[in-house]
């Protein structure tokens, strides 16, 4: 496109770029102050004054952390909640996708229904809870990965991808004799890696981020994750409503640092696997939004 | 072929069954796939149903559903009495509105001025950063903010402190009035840069050639803008405007318990949190039953009544 350089549209670009920045500076500014907290000695940081970098440079907060017992073990947990839940939910999901993108199949119309207005239609949040506790599935592992093994929403962006797929890549692969898990895990998955990736992105963050669950199911301590010990340390700080949140993290740690370094440093353990993992997801699931959005 | 043909013209209905049950067992690879996992999405999204009949039910856990006595609508007739319930969907509403409200707009307004940089460095990295609070959890949001605006040395009451326009430093998350913009604004700064992605993928597919029309006839930048892109932008627009109303009680409870404080409870308690505090704190399950049927019919009646509409407005299916 021809490029007009008149006084008003240098201006506006000018301006335009001046208020993007200023919205990127926005919302990176707090991220870079936290991580600075975290590198700044504890003591010190009670001065204030600590913007972009550190005044007086420490890893203690972060080997404070680690050393304490709950929150090295809140942290194996996250993990080892998102590995699962992740891994559990994305085999469901595709299987499922596929199913109810295969036209020919019977129950494709029901299932599919059961599926979609799962979306709109929930008992609400208090039988939800006492369903949780009557299938005893209160203070265990399990009730972080079953209740969110499958959600429509990320049924919906798969299939709509396997939908994109030409016909003739199945039927060519039954013909060839492959039966469906071959022609699903064979021949589909490998030309899906977008939406995989895609749904992948959407599942381990979401796993990474939970917490409600924690709090309202898991009450044993042995099953505590790093968001909700995260939460728990913001609520003690600001007398928040948190019901049970008060005894938490060693009094020990806390004679070690202040909350104040604790919770900046606990904020960019929580964020920094999250950045290192999106900014290469980014292509991937811009077109898995729109699609979803598209079809949805 | 041809006995096929005498079977159909003879018993059709028979043939019709014993063939969808014969192609039901040759698909029953298929049905491993999906069964299972709908059954599992079906036991924890739609068994919560059942549990509405607590609401009319004196209910106490060691009697259960089955064994409880049925008390009519008396919790309905007590929620309607409640003053505090009536606060709480003041809430739920008020705060719904607004994140819907400011987040539509702005989405919009940064869509256009994305589209509008020239340098696609510049707009794939802002686009970058302003994606990060999206994928960044809830409670990792509202420790910022409250860090944000903390009385002790927070960066805004420094700011502020240092331009000399404040005394003392302010403790806003202790202010009842300022409860619902802190709520939106946190909301915004959260979602603002993911609800663009529609609008720009919208953007791109805009035919260029409007715009050198546009040009050829003298138009400039903000003309461009006012009378293409945006008026490109309407139908996406609206249809998600129209959904978002449907989806707006079901916007969930974690902002406000994270953000909220018992100074400011009057204004930040929604109906889910006061459903969970009437049912863990004093253990009336029935009437925290109540409030949340309360709320899924209302949503329910959103989601249906707006499907109607966007249905009239010409987008084909939404549900």
């Amino acid at each position: 496109m021809r490029v007009q350089w008149t006084w008003g549209g240098v201006s506006f670009q000018v301006a335009n770029y001046a208020l993007l920045a200023l919205l990127g500076a926005a919302t990176l500014y707090p991220f870079l102050n936290l991580l600075a907290i975290s590198l700044n000695d504890s003591m010190d940081t009670v001065r204030g004054g600590i913007y972009l970098l550190p005044r007086a440079f420490t890893l203690d907060n972060y080997k404070l952390i680690f050393q304490n017992q709950r929150l090295f073990s809140a942290t194996g947990l996250s993990v080892a909640r998102t590995l699962l839940g992740t891994t559990a939910a994305l085999i469901a999901t595709t299987m499922v996708a596929y199913a109810l993108s295969r036209r020919e199949f019977v129950l494709r119309k029901p299932l599919n229904a059961v599926l979609v207005i799962s979306m709109y239609v929930n008992g609400g949040l208090i039988p939800y809870y006492i369903l949780i506790k009557q299938l005893g599935l209160t203070n265990t592992f399990l009730v972080y990965l079953l209740p969110g093994l499958l959600g429509a929403f990320n049924v919906l962006i798969m299939r709509s991808f396997f939908d994109e797929l030409p016909p003739g890549l199945i039927e060519s692969a039954h013909l060839d004799g492959a039966n469906e898990f071959t022609t699903l895990f064979r021949i589909v998955l490998p030309v899906s890696l977008p939406v995989l990736a895609t749904i992948t992105l959407f599942l381990s963050v979401g796993h990474w981020n939970a917490w409600l669950d924690n709090y309202l199911f898991n009450t044993d301590e042995s099953l505590t994750l790093l968001q909700y010990e995260l939460m728990k340390i913001l609520m003690q700080s600001t007398d928040q409503i948190g019901a049970g949140a008060g005894n938490n993290v060693d009094a020990e740690l806390m004679r070690m640092t202040t909350p104040q370094s604790i919770r900046a440093t606990m904020t960019i353990i929580v964020t920094v696997p999250i950045l290192l993992v999106y900014p290469f997801m980014q292509k991937y699931f811009i077109k898995g939004m729109t699609l979803g959005a598209v079809k949805g | 072929m041809q006995a096929h043909t005498v079977k159909r013209q003879t018993t059709p209905r028979a043939y019709k069954s014993r063939g969808r049950l014969r192609k039901l067992a040759s698909q029953y690879q298929l049905i491993l796939m999906s069964v299972p996992f709908i059954g599992v999405l079906f036991v924890f999204h739609y068994l919560p149903l059942w549990g509405w009949l607590m609401a009319f039910q004196k209910y106490s856990i060691p009697k259960g559903i089955m064994g409880s006595p049925f008390v009519g609508f008396d919790q309905f007739a007590e929620l309607l009495a409640d003053s505090r319930f009536y606060q709480a969907l003041r809430n739920t509403f008020a705060m719904s509105g607004m994140s819907l409200a400011a987040g539509f707009v702005c989405a919009i307004g940064l869509a256009l001025l994305l589209n509008e940089a020239r340098s696609m460095f510049f707009k794939r990295t802002i686009q970058t950063i302003v994606y990060i609070p999206h994928f960044v959890s809830w409670v990792v949001i509202s420790n910022i903010v409250i860090y944000l605006l903390s009385p002790d040395h927070g960066p805004l009451n420094e700011l502020l402190a240092g331009l000399g326009a404040v005394g003392e430093p302010i403790y806003f998350m202790s202010k009842e009035k300022w409860f619902w913009v802190i709520h939106t604004l946190a909301g915004l700064w959260k979602e603002l840069g993911w609800s663009t992605i529609i609008y720009l993928a919208v953007l791109a597919g805009v035919n260029p050639e409007m715009y050198e029309a546009a040009e050829v006839d003298g138009a400039g930048r903000f003309a461009k803008m006012r009378h293409i892109s945006l008026p490109s932008l309407l139908p996406t627009a609206t249809l998600l405007l129209i959904l978002a109303v449907g989806q707006m009680l079901s916007t969930g409870y974690e902002s406000q318990m994270l953000l909220g404080n018992s100074f400011v409870m009057d204004y930040s308690q929604v109906l889910d949190l006061y459903a969970l505090d009437y049912s863990l704190s004093i253990g009336d399950y029935s009437y925290g039953v109540a409030i949340s049927m309360f709320k899924s019919v209302v949503s329910i009646v959103l989601v249906l009544g707006v499907n109607t509409i966007a249905k009239r407005v010409g987008q084909s299916h939404v549900l």
